[in-house]
Order: C-alpha cells, then sequence, then structure tokens
C-alpha cells in the first residue's frame, strides 16, 4: 500500500492507521512519509487535554469531540497513557471512554503509548497529529497525563491546552499547582458535583489572579460533570473563543512558529543523542573510561571535553 | 522498537470483564501493549477500534454463549477494513465442540476457563506477524 498516496487523496482510514505505525515504530519508511505529507499540515487546530491520574480526561476527551461533531467539525484524538517502567508493556485505556465514536467517520482515536522517553515521544506524538492534520481532521485533541516533562512538552504543542482538576484531590492539587496549572489556557473543574468544588475554584481564581501572564488572556474556569454530558458546550466555546484571541491577537501565527522551532530543535537533539549513543555510549572504549573513572584515575571533565571535540570533529 | 499491540475487547451483552482484565494485565506485565476496550461491544466497534490503533493481535473474551456468532462477525469484519495479519484469538466459557467451528471461521486459538496466562502469552509470541 502506498501510504501517502492512499491517505491523501482516498482518505484511507487504513492508511493512516498504518502511517502513524510507521513513525511510533520508526519504521524505515516513516521519514519519507513525513516528507511527503508535511505540505498538507497546518490546517488543523489543536487541543491539548491534561490532568491528574482520574480527572476524567478520557470522558471529557470523548465528550469534547461529540459537541464538536455537533459543529460539524471532524476530530483526530491521539490519547496517550504510560508504558510500565517494569515490563516494558502498557494498558492503554483511554479508548474505552471513547468506543461510541467508533461508529463515526468523522472521528479517529488512536491509542499510544509512552515507551522510552529515548526517541522522543512528543516528537512520535506531535507526527501523528501532523498524519491527521494531513488526512484532513478539522480539530485534534491531543489527550495525556500531567505527569512528566515529555507529556507537558506533548501538550504545550497544543494551541490551546486546558487542564482539568477535580475536586477533593488535597495535596495532589498543591503539587500540581507548581506544574501543569501554568500551562493551562483554560481550566476545568470536572466531577464539579462533589464536595469541595467551590473550595477548589477559589483556589484557581487566586492561582490565575497571582500570575502575572495573564494579562491579555486570562484562562477562563469552567465547571464540568463530564460523565452527564453537563457543561461540555460551555467548554467548547470557551475554546473557540480562545482560538479567536490567538488569531485576532496574531499570536497563534507566534504559537506555531515557536512550536516548529522546538520540533526542529528537538529533532536535531534526537539525532545527535543517536549519534553519540551509538558512536560512543555503546563502544568498548567508552565501558574502559566509565571504569577509570570510578577509580578516580581520570576525571569526567577532561573526558567530556574529548568526546564532544571528536564527535564535532 | 516495534512493541506488539493487543485489543482486549468483549463484544455482545456480557458484562463480566474481570477474565478479560486478568489477560490484560498479563500480557502488560508480558510488555505488550494492550488496548482496554470494555464490554458489550459491537464486532463493527471492536474492528474499527483495531484499525485505529492497527494492532497485532485481537484479543477476544465472552461468557455469553454468542461466540460462535460473535467471533466470526469480527474475524470477517477485520477483513473488510484490509486487516488481514491481524491474529484473533478468544477466550471464555466456550464448550470444547465450538472450537473446531470457530478456528476455521478464523479465530487463531480459543483459552478456555483454566488456561495459564502465560499460554496465551507464549501462542502470541509464536504466531504474531
Amino acid at each position: 500500500m502506498n501510504i501517502v498516496e492512499e491517505l491523501l487523496n482516498n482518505h484511507s482510514r487504513l492508511a493512516l492507521s498504518k502511517g502513524i505505525t510507521a513513525v511510533e515504530n520508526e519504521y524505515d519508511n516513516a521519514v519519507e512519509i513525513m516528507t511527503k505529507i508535511y505540505p498538507h499540515t497546518g490546517n488543523a487546530y489543536v487541543i491539548g487535554i491534561t490532568g491528574p491520574p482520574g480527572a476524567g480526561k478520557s470522558t471529557m476527551t470523548d465528550k469534547i469531540a461529540k459537541e464538536y461533531r455537533k459543529r460539524g467539525k471532524t476530530v483526530g484524538i491521539v490519547a496517550i497513557d504510560p508504558t510500565s517502567p517494569y515490563s516494558g508493556g502498557a494498558i492503554l485505556g483511554d479508548r474505552i471512554r471513547m468506543m461510541d465514536l467508533m461508529s463515526d467517520e468523522g472521528i479517529f482515536v488512536r491509542s499510544m503509548a509512552t515507551r522510552g522517553s529515548l526517541g522522543g515521544l512528543s516528537q512520535k506524538a506531535g507526527d501523528a497529529v501532523k498524519l491527521m492534520d494531513a488526512y484532513g481532521f478539522e480539530v485534534i485533541i491531543v489527550e495525556t497525563v500531567g505527569v512528566g516533562q515529555s507529556e507537558v512538552d506533548i501538550v504545550k504543542t497544543a494551541d490551546t491546552t486546558m487542564v482539568v482538576v477535580i475536586p477533593g484531590m488535597g495535596d495532589d492539587i498543591q503539587a500540581i499547582k507548581a506544574g501543569i496549572l501554568e500551562i493551562g489556557d483554560l481550566i476545568t473543574i470536572n466531577k464539579a458535583d462533589r464536595e469541595g468544588t467551590d473550595k477548589l475554584n477559589i483556589e484557581m481564581e487566586m492561582m490565575l489572579e497571582l500570575n502575572p501572564e495573564h494579562v491579555s488572556w486570562r484562562p477562563p474556569i469552567n465547571r464540568t460533570i463530564a460523565s452527564k454530558n453537563e457543561g461540555i458546550e460551555a467548554v467548547v466555546d470557551s475554546i473557540e473563543e480562545h482560538k479567536a484571541y490567538l488569531m485576532e491577537s496574531g499570536k497563534l501565527a507566534e504559537i506555531r512558529q515557536a512550536r516548529i522551532k522546538t520540533e526542529v530543535v528537538a529533532m536535531v537533539n534526537d539525532r545527535v543523542n543517536r549519534y553519540i549513543d551509538k558512536n560512543v555510549v555503546e563502544t568498548d572504549d567508552f565501558g574502559k573510561t566509565v571504569a577509570r573513572l570510578s577509580t578516580r584515575e581520570i576525571e569526567p571533565y577532561s573526558v567530556v571535553e574529548e568526546i564532544v571535540i571528536n564527535v564535532l570533529k | 522498537m516495534a512493541n506488539v499491540k493487543v485489543l482486549v475487547a468483549k463484544p455482545g451483552l456480557d458484562g463480566h470483564d474481570r477474565g478479560a482484565k486478568v489477560v490484560a494485565r498479563a500480557l502488560r506485565d508480558a510488555g505488550f501493549e494492550v488496548i482496554y476496550t470494555g464490554i458489550r461491544l459491537t464486532p463493527e466497534q471492536i474492528a474499527e477500534a483495531a484499525l485505529q490503533d492497527d494492532v497485532n493481535v485481537v484479543a477476544l473474551s465472552l461468557l455469553s454463549g454468542a461466540h460462535n456468532t460473535l467471533f466470526p462477525k469480527v474475524v470477517e469484519l477485520l477483513k473488510e477494513k484490509g486487516l488481514n495479519d491481524v491474529l484473533v484469538i478468544g477466550g471464555g466459557v466456550i464448550p470444547d465442540a465450538d472450537i473446531p467451528g470457530l478456528k476455521a471461521a478464523g479465530v487463531a486459538e480459543v483459552f478456555t476457563p483454566g488456561t495459564p496466562t502465560g499460554n496465551i502469552v507464549e501462542f502470541i509470541n509464536a504466531n504474531v506477524k
């Protein structure tokens, strides 16, 4: 099957799926596919959804996708779940909340495992987004748990980022305050029928109040009960308002250019890292050097200097 | 880095998912990427999910007795969607007498109650394309 041809011209869902597998597994044809589809990307609006485990991100994604379908948009979804660091396996359970989307041709859901951090998950997720974009999906949602730098990196690449929080998490909320909450263009309090919703709402308001960056756009706080589809329309309205703000202020072009820069830097770093792994780290000489370092026979600073000079030669 | 992807699904009107969950966990521990899709699914939903996630294996669990209808239907829909290399396996309370028929319909292997999960892992490793 000619993946690029089938994806671009024949609207083949199988080709889209195979294309994502190619980038995910780093098949030989992955670079060729991405090279050919790149000119056809840049049309989709990308939404990142993140938050702590159990906040209802998958359910929220499902409901937001349905709301966009009602508004006449096609939706691609990339749902990311963590790989077990022990077995290398993963249980990807996001799809369980999205099974009734399976009968809609205007929706495509792809589950991805974080796998190892090496090789750049954010790059692979980014490529999956581009493939969906080239296929023609108008809205693309990237959903991932908000722990770990790589997940935050992925979500940061979205045009609009939404952070989902829930009441009753106590110290967990304190912990994420300093992290992912700051990247939210929208904050959604899900499970808002639970005790502690008002308190959480006040805490979120206070946090936003203290952030000096929120001058021209202040992240709206929405309340939802995603499992009952309550408050979802307002969330989608907020996303659209943020989009309009980005477009009118010219910030969308800025964000996207910054994203391209980040992507290219990451791709270069990835190539360099792989080169060093192959030509330095995995050599016998390097093993010997480490042994000499551990007996303090030599010191690391000149070792590094030597390696860098050799690599850059 | 090509990981084996397995879709675990329960077709039909059967809410008993403990077996499917135990298998899902065992497969994860064996290093597979398991897409768990839950209960009460139509064959169409399962086949479409298999296509979107481009899985290597579809593992069906059923305890309601409708396996002779639903398992072959999933196999048929996978083929219709062009997923010709997907390994389909089944499990649950399935009478021995039904197993040859299921195999003839394209279910590669059927695992009945009492099967050590290691057997399923071994079978997948030996037969996945």
